[in-house]
């Protein structure tokens, strides 16, 4: 039976060959996310003070730099918390946060890119059309 | 069963944390992620690849946006709602965005009540995530009916840059998708939670194979990711 439930503990799909008893132990098991529910309703909390926050950036009609800021930290900190912790993704082992968390980076280098191609863009619209042509 | 042996933290004893644990668990010359059943790991997987999609999507319309030498509509104005005599600007997007997270907080509350067996309790939580999503759906046909009649295309609009019509239907009817699959879904697993097919073991219509409580934390990923790239729309499609 003690193999069993490490067997099911560890490949959830394990637990067909022990029937009602060890897909019991399964939820139990370390693998799981079971967290309080204080952790979920503060989180929830700030995910709605921080949409209010970015609301009221445009509400306020903040421009420029000063917008463009705030909108940045309230959208990194929103998804931050959603990744974290309703994905569960602060309790897991490193070794599938980095694999998934490290390669949307590779977006920023795309964006990167392509800011300079879109300025170049806009560099030769302007210089085509002020020019009639 | 040697297999899963190896697959299981509680048979393969401690491991290291950190960057030690990266490097032991991704060099075992075994499964990378331990304690991580296939299910989630590919869910993950496919987030990771719906990532890029919407990634694609947002940096084309930023693209189409700094090229353009037309203005670009602006959103407060476009997207604003008038109560009585007054302009509200975003009131709509405001709205969908709180009706969005409050279905995450269901949803992230679903999946706790599902690892604790309270199977009523996690389908209604789940049933409620469904609710809000659909409304959330709901509200949306509400702003393309509105922009469409108010000459909103894909080709052009009557404000300015002609880009604005196709990135937002392009980027709010992917999203808009995403999140009517994730509803269907929903109420799938909720049926299955609520008439207990994870606690006896059912054989699921799909793959034919048996679901535990795992499946509803699988599917609170989705419907969190939903929730994550509504975040960023709504940061650069409608506040920028």
């Amino acid at each position: 039976m003690a193999e069993a439930t490490a067997h099911s503990s560890g490949h959830s799909h394990g637990a067909h060959a022990h029937g009602h008893d060890a897909a019991a132990a399964t939820a139990h098991a370390e693998v799981h996310q079971e967290h309080p529910i204080r952790l979920y309703l503060i989180v929830w909390g700030w995910l709605f003070i921080l949409s209010a926050c970015s609301y009221l950036v445009d509400y306020v009609g903040f421009e420029g730099y000063l917008r463009w800021t705030l909108i940045l930290i309230f959208m990194v900190l929103k998804a931050g918390l959603i990744v974290a912790v309703f994905m569960h993704m602060a309790f897991e082992r490193p070794a599938l946060s980095y694999a998934i968390l490290l390669p949307p980076v590779a977006v920023l280098v795309f964006v990167a890119l392509m800011v300079f191609e879109a300025d170049y863009t806009a560099l030769t619209r302007l210089n085509f059309f002020g020019t009639g042509g | 069963m040697a297999e899963t042996t190896l697959t299981n933290t509680t048979g393969i004893g401690p491991r290291p944390d950190g960057w030690r644990g990266i490097a032991s668990d991704w060099s075992s010359d075994q499964r990378a992620f331990k304690n991580v059943s296939w299910g989630k790991a590919m869910m993950w997987i496919f987030l990771l690849s719906d990532t890029f999609i919407f990634g694609c999507f947002l940096l084309a319309y930023m693209s189409a946006r700094m090229s353009t030498v037309v203005p670009w509509p602006n959103p407060s104005e476009v997207f604003s709602l008038h109560i009585g005599d007054v302009s509200v600007p975003l009131l709509l997007i405001a709205i969908m965005t709180f009706v969005l997270i409050s279905s995450s907080g269901t949803m992230a509350m679903a999946v706790m009540q599902g690892y604790r067996r309270n199977r009523k309790m996690s389908a209604i939580l789940m049933l409620a995530t469904a609710a809000l999503g659909a409304t959330f759906v709901g509200m949306q046909a509400f702003e393309w009916t509105k922009l469409i009649s108010e000459g909103v295309r894909p080709w052009g609009n009557p404000w300015g840059a002609e880009q604005f019509g196709a990135t937002f239907f392009m980027i709010t009817g992917f999203h808009g998708t995403h999140v009517t699959i994730g509803v269907i879904f929903l109420l799938i697993v909720a049926r299955k939670v609520w008439r207990g097919d994870y606690d006896v073991g059912e054989r699921g219509f799909f793959t034919s194979r048996r679901g535990n409580y795992e499946s509803v934390e699988i599917m609170g990923l989705y419907w969190h990711f939903v929730d994550l790239v509504w975040v960023f729309i709504f940061a650069f499609f409608y506040l920028w």
